[in-house]
């Protein structure tokens, strides 16, 4: 058994259960719906399915951001910036709105084309350089702080034209409200979910992730690939910033400070391998879910916020070490 | 091949093994808290939970709300200025019920559409320590007048350079902060100067920071050597500038004066370091705060406009014409 295999390729036999057994996704799930019951029978709030819309509405920036950086991720690279990107990417689309005079479309492309625009430089450093991509996006991260500080001279921009806050609305479900942005965010899961497991595409990042060089001497463009992906990322920041915007309703340089650790560690607590080539982005989705359930449980327990800081914590140890084990037993 | 099985079990296994260890956490995280349950609840969202201001003024709801018989739930920003956080710790508690919230806005602008939310779901809102923008976004606002507070360290300063010239620096908060514009444009104000004097010689941003009063305070000396007036934006800030002084030996000669009232400031004002403080009082506000909430929950009005909650500038060497009181009065009512 070589280390350029996929995982679900790594046990032969029809048994299903050795199949869950070998998908990273299944422990984080079993976490997720423990947290689940656990909460419901310890408050009476959380069992409904308007609580539900609100967790998933209070993820959608963070999970979002957190689908880019699966990509970067499944290459054993990782993207320190991605927060201050998204930030970035927010003031562009609500300064430019609101006091530019820019059309709303034309203000919401321009901050998804930025936002791109800073994953490819990363990718550019990254691949031709070459440089390590935590010291790019180190870097990154300052520049994109800092011009998002400068750009707004410090100032939250207010008055946002409706279509930049469209997403942000709910519309009525049964007797739940469900946010747009919550649908964007549940979308792009799915997309992603099918490029990377159903397509000639999402086999080859695999294939990068596990091994540059055999996927080199396989025939895939990894140069073109690698950049690709971290364009790619940087689109996905965009939307996250959109997103934001809607949610928030304002334009706010102060946003997004903690939101790369937040990410990485929605896609860690996903089963998703930091030495990349393993892993899944529902397996994100579920990570981000179990962050947002602990969060908002907790509150609604009236337990103070630094227990769920110290429970996350506890629980991306835990998956690391999930991870390293069954690495280690499966060469 | 089965030893792989065997592993991969395993580690499934672990995982549920890590759910469930955190949720025992959770359950003593719970059992610490005490939540009674039942009655009123009352929310409390502070800018961050790490700053001792903060952890004061949830000491002091913590306490009015047992003398008041309802339940306090609290939640922070993780870090000075997390908008995001703070929307999500409001529709958390507007979800579980609570009558009333009582924040200290990260973001006075920002903030502002999650609390009208709230508002129109009935939930009492009241500002603490610093107003929302615009300031009727919230039912009432328990804050210390920081033009005042910045205002009493100006007229004391001005009082004790008796006529000498001054050549003021002002460390100040950070761009776009209400807070810090006010107390610098009180301070101003007080020693009797405009924005734009030349008698202020040098301005830097500390975050009210000890570390980076200390860096504010050495590139003021360097770039004016002859400060003889600092006003700080806090305590950190000033005692940062007095590391920063006391390096070139200009401790004893130079007045530094600040904004807070901390014990650890206090103490700084009883020692010389700092030669006075305006003293504020945030267990007054939440206090206030919890109080107006349970009085609104037993079908009473609900608390509305602006409540000062004082400031008394504190210290032992007072100067004719500026009311003081000294640094005992000062460590008796002192937070942090």
């Amino acid at each position: 058994m070589t280390a350029t295999t996929l995982p679900y390729d790594q046990l032969k036999g029809p048994s299903t259960v050795r199949r869950l057994l070998a998908t990273p996704t299944t422990g984080p799930l079993v976490a997720l719906l423990l947290a689940c019951v656990f909460f419901s029978l310890t408050t009476d709030q959380f069992l409904s399915g308007g609580n539900f819309s609100l967790i998933v509405q209070q993820v959608m920036v963070v999970g979002t951001l957190a689908i880019g950086q699966t990509l970067i991720i499944l290459t054993a690279g990782i993207d320190l910036s991605c927060g201050a990107v998204m930030a970035f990417g927010s003031i562009v689309i609500a300064k430019t709105a609101a006091e530019g005079g820019l059309p709303p479309l034309v203000a919401i492309a321009l901050g998804l084309a930025v936002c791109a625009g800073f994953g490819l430089v990363n990718g550019l450093l990254v691949q031709l350089i070459p440089l390590p991509p935590f010291i790019v996006t180190l870097g990154m991260l300052n520049v994109a702080f800092a011009l998002t500080h400068i750009y707004s001279a410090e100032q939250t921009v207010t008055d946002l034209p409706g279509p930049l806050t469209a997403l942000g609305e709910t519309f009525p479900l049964g007797n739940t409200d469900i946010t747009y942005g919550s649908l964007v965010t549940i979308a792009l899961f799915l997309l992603f979910a099918y490029a990377l497991s159903g397509t000639a595409w999402g086999r080859h990042v695999y294939a990068l992730g596990n091994s540059p060089e055999a996927a080199r001497l396989n025939g895939i463009r990894t140069s073109r690939l690698t950049v690709g992906l971290y364009t790619l990322a940087g689109l996905v920041y965009g939307i996250a910033a959109l997103l934001l915007i809607s949610r928030t309703g304002v334009g706010d340089p102060q946003a997004g400070q903690t939101d790369n650790l937040d990410s990485i560690t929605a896609v860690v607590l996903g089963g998703t391998s930091l030495f990349g080539g393993r892993g899944a982005v529902l397996g994100t989705f579920i990570g981000v879910l179990i962050v947002g359930v602990f969060r908002n449980g907790l509150q609604l327990m009236g337990v103070a916020s630094i227990y769920q800081t110290l429970i996350t914590g506890v629980l991306v140890i835990l998956a690391v070490t999930v991870d390293q084990i069954s690495r280690r037993k499966a060469r | 091949m089965l030893r792989r099985n065997r592993t991969l079990r395993a580690s499934a296994g672990l995982t549920a093994l890590a759910a469930v260890s955190a949720l025992t956490l959770t359950a003593c995280g719970a059992g610490a808290q005490g939540g009674s349950g039942g009655g009123t609840k009352v929310g409390l969202i502070t800018k961050t939970d790490t700053n001792p201001f903060f952890v004061k003024m949830k000491e002091g709801a913590e306490r009015a709300a047992k003398e008041n018989g309802v339940e306090l739930v609290s939640a922070a920003g993780k870090f000075d200025g997390d908008n995001a956080g703070q929307v999500t710790a409001i529709e958390n508690m507007v979800n579980s019920g609570v009558k009333g919230i009582l924040i200290t806005p990260n973001d006075s602008k920002a903030i502002v559409p999650a609390l009208e939310k709230a508002r129109a779901k009935g939930v009492l809102v009241i500002a603490l320590d610093s107003p929302t923008q615009p300031q009727d976004a919230t039912d009432a606002l328990f804050a210390t007048d920081n033009v005042k507070a910045g205002e009493l360290i100006g007229r004391y300063a001005k009082a004790a350079m008796a006529g000498r010239q001054a050549k003021i620096a002002t460390l100040d908060l950070a761009p776009g902060v209400a807070v810090g514009a006010q107390r610098h444009q009180g301070f101003l104000k007080g020693f009797g100067i405009a924005e734009g004097d030349p008698s202020v010689v040098c301005m830097q941003d500390t975050g009210g920071d000890q570390a980076k009063g200390q860096t504010a305070m050495e590139n003021c000396l360097q770039k004016a050597p002859d400060v003889n007036v600092v006003y700080t934006i806090n305590e950190p800030a000033a005692l940062g500038a007095h590391t920063a002084l006391k390096a070139k030996g200009l401790d004893k000669k130079v007045l530094v004066v600040s904004v807070d009232g901390g014990c650890t400031g206090t103490k700084a004002v009883k020692e010389g370091k700092i030669a006075a403080t305006s003293q504020q009082y945030p267990l007054q506000m939440a206090s206030r705060g919890v109080k107006a909430v349970a009085d609104f929950a037993k079908g009473g009005t609900k608390a509305s406009g602006y409540t000062d909650t004082g400031v008394t500038l504190i210290t032992d060497a007072a100067q004719p014409g500026v009311e003081a009181e000294d640094t005992a009065y000062g460590l008796e009512k002192c937070w942090g």
